[in-house]
């Protein structure tokens, strides 16, 4: 094709979109390639967005309907044990005001259609069903543009944005990332279910479009690191549970025993009583942190999203980091264009500006995080059980004194786990986080 | 020669399901699609056009969101395409659809009088095959309905000949331009396009018309025009052949009693010691 865009962006998810937006807008001629029938299609995440991220790329969202399931005012983290369960839970009443939207449910198929409805309004082109399969290059070694799997399927372009997630077959091919081992990668299930919304106001009490979030560690994984999940929609509700591929190949567990195991815990069972199944969607997670974050520009091309690894394993944030990586990238592309230099000199510009932001930043915070969850298997076996027990001897009214009962729950404990690997965890984990 | 093909808008039937209480179709968040009948058929006319030349252009009915099927079709290689929309078009059936769809292509052939009108042979989500007839009666088009192939187009003689589909068998027929055709999915595989193509595509205009644009009749219209009242729609129950025993209250109980009644029948008793036999 003869035409020349100023920058393809291969992949219209989060990451993707955020960049066509910013771009689109400063007027440059944009288009974006998208293997799934419409942006969505394909696409699965926890569940949650922040309304920060979206705002530096759309301010007026909330205005432009975009299509918000819950305004998240509680976050609730469950430690479970086969039978018990410990939970931590934050409500505040900013975030039913002051901090609307902070974090808010979404669901994929339509958010990003959404997404991007607003990035071809600003102008960019969006081409859907179509599979972008190479990258052309010049004698140099310069990426030019992309190879798709349409007739003439040749697209030019001053700058290659890869923002085409974890699974790339793309990355394989030419090798712009290393592909990712499965230690660093996560296989999450995740199942929507549906309820009615007073239901849901119920059991999680809630009202108003309001909701909760759920994250859930402990037994449920059997011993794998992973972690599940609940989260609130306006008429279902999202529970997901995820754990190391590696791991899950160790031990040769199918991802959906697991999920159903999670459905059947006492603690988890009532939040989803008589939904009905609406949809099933597995995907990959890249939850190998910072040290699995690929060189993330090259002449001609920048990497951003999942594509390039960008997730926070401990706070569960990866649309977060894809919409600022998008952004950050657009930022740099437009800075590069008004030079007229796209080579790796210039576009370096953006592994500074990430280096400046919380993406980079936090990710080299919880640089040791994932490590600390293989190294302390015992997070995910005998200390949900230990601590479970623990509490249990303590909440137990009979007529043992208190002192004896406190001592029984230390033992209940050390029992489980010992002394020296409980001070080993606490040691890592206050270095890793 | 110039070809229209019409193209309807459908609810993905995949995903369409019928609300058990009010016994109508649930259409909330469920995704459309171009009927793909319809798409068969704008493949047999790009098909002649590549054979015999002509100019396709593609004709809708229905709400702004539409376009997304002229889209597709301008992607694939129609040289034009005309969405019908307008409040008044809302709520029609085959009667008001087929006056209306008439219309369009008496004004289309204002410009370039339309030789040929294909559609597929029903839509995925009415299946009532009325609205290419009714088209063909209403123009005075020869019919040709469930179309296979098409054996040959004389654009001198202004004839054609196609297989059509009959119960138990083919027929072939033959007969004098203008002509309609509605099509089955055998008689062609829809194209995918290329890139330039879907671009441009993307990028295109799309024509609007309005009643008044076609010359309609607003009585004639939309649910005005729709003498057709639904009066009840409602799932088939399933039924699975067979008879059943109940396990609920013992497996065993159960068991035996479907293998005592089965070794009543003589016939079954016999055979199932002839299979034993052969295969021991």
């Amino acid at each position: 094709m003869e035409e020349k865009f100023d920058a393809a962006i291969v992949g219209g998810g989060p990451a993707g979109i955020s960049a066509a937006c910013i771009l689109a807008k400063r007027g440059a001629k944009v288009i974006v390639i998208e293997r799934g029938e419409y942006p969505g299609a394909k696409n699965m995440f926890g569940g949650v967005l922040y309304g920060r991220a979206l705002g530096r790329i759309i301010p007026d969202y909330a205005q432009k309907n975009c299509p918000i399931e819950r305004n998240i005012v509680e976050s609730r983290v469950s430690y479970l044990s086969e039978e018990g369960s410990i939970s931590f839970s934050y409500r505040d009443q900013a975030f039913f005001e002051k901090l609307q939207n902070n974090a808010f449910t979404v669901g994929r198929a339509k958010f990003d259609r959404w997404f991007a409805d607003q990035a071809k309004g600003f102008g960019a082109l969006l081409v859907c069903s179509t599979v972008v399969t190479d990258l052309m290059k010049d004698g140099a070694g310069r990426v030019i543009g992309v190879k798709t799997d349409r007739a003439e399927g040749e697209v030019r372009a001053k700058v290659v944005l890869l923002a085409d997630g974890v699974n790339s077959p793309l990355a394989a091919k030419t090798g712009f990332r290393p592909e990712a081992r499965p230690g660093q990668i996560a296989l999450a299930v995740k199942e929507l279910i549906g309820l009615p919304e007073e239901v849901i106001d119920e059991r999680f009490g809630v009202s108003g479009a309001n909701g909760v979030t759920n994250e859930i560690l402990g037994s449920v994984t059997g011993g794998m690191n992973g972690v599940a999940f609940v989260y609130t929609n306006r008429r279902s509700v999202s529970i997901g549970i995820g754990a190391n591929l590696a791991d899950l190949a160790r031990q040769r567990v199918r991802p959906y025993e697991m999920l159903e195991r999670l459905k059947l815990h006492p603690a988890i069972e009532p939040l989803i009583k008589d939904g009905k199944p609406l949809e099933y969607l597995a995907h990959w997670v890249p939850e190998g942190g910072y040290d699995s974050v690929p060189k993330l520009f090259g002449d001609g091309f920048l990497i951003a999203g999942d594509s390039a690894m960008l997730f926070n394993a401990l706070h569960r944030e990866g649309s977060n980091l894809a919409m600022t990586s998008g952004r950050l990238a657009a930022e740099t592309i437009l800075e590069a264009l008004g030079k007229g230099d796209l080579s790796s000199a210039t576009l370096k510009g953006y592994s500074e500006r990430m280096k400046e932001s919380f993406v980079l930043k936090d990710l080299k915070t919880y640089r040791r995080f994932s490590s600390l969850l293989e190294t302390h298997g015992e997070l995910f076996s005998t200390l949900p059980k230990g601590a479970s027990e623990a509490l249990r001897q303590i909440l137990t009214v009979d007529e043992t004194p208190k002192k004896a009962r406190r001592q029984t729950a230390w033992e209940a404990l050390r029992g489980r786990v010992g002394l020296f690997r409980l001070l080993r965890l606490v040691f890592d984990a206050w270095r890793a986080v | 020669m110039h070809f229209a093909v019409c193209i309807k808008q459908v609810p993905d039937t995949a995903e369409v399901k019928i609300d058990p209480e009010t016994n109508t179709l649930v259409r909330a968040g469920v995704e459309s699609m171009a009927n793909p009948y319809d798409i068969t058929a704008l493949e047999a006319a790009l098909g002649l056009k590549e054979k015999y030349g002509a100019r396709v252009t593609a004709l809708s009915m229905g709400p702004p969101q539409a376009d997304s099927v002229l889209r597709q079709a301008l992607s694939m290689g129609a040289d034009d395409a005309v969405l019908l929309c307008d409040r008044a078009f809302a709520g029609a059936d085959t009667l008001a659809t087929s006056y209306t769809l008439s219309k369009a292509i008496e004004t289309l052939g204002t410009v370039e009088p339309v030789d040929l009108v294909l559609c597929g042979k029903q839509a995925i989500d009415g299946d009532t095959a009325q609205t290419g007839p009714g088209i063909a009666a209403r123009l005075g088009l020869t019919q040709f309905t469930y179309v296979l192939d098409v054996e040959w187009l004389d654009p001198g003689k202004r004839r054609l000949q196609a297989r059509r589909k009959v119960e138990g068998g083919m027929e072939v027929i033959s007969g004098p331009l203008p002509a309609l055709l509605s099509v089955e999915l055998e008689m062609a595989t829809p194209r995918r396009a290329s890139l330039p193509m879907l671009i441009a595509s993307l990028r295109a205009e799309i024509k609007v018309w309005d009643a008044k644009a076609i010359g309609a009749r607003a009585d004639l219209v939309g649910i005005k025009g729709s003498p057709t009242w639904v009066k009840a729609i409602a799932s088939p129950q399933l039924h699975r052949a067979g008879p059943k025993w109940d396990a609920a209250e013992s497996v065993s109980a159960a068991v035996s009693a479907a293998l005592g009644e089965l070794f009543s029948d003589r016939d079954f008793e016999a055979g199932f010691a002839k299979g034993w036999k052969a295969e021991g």
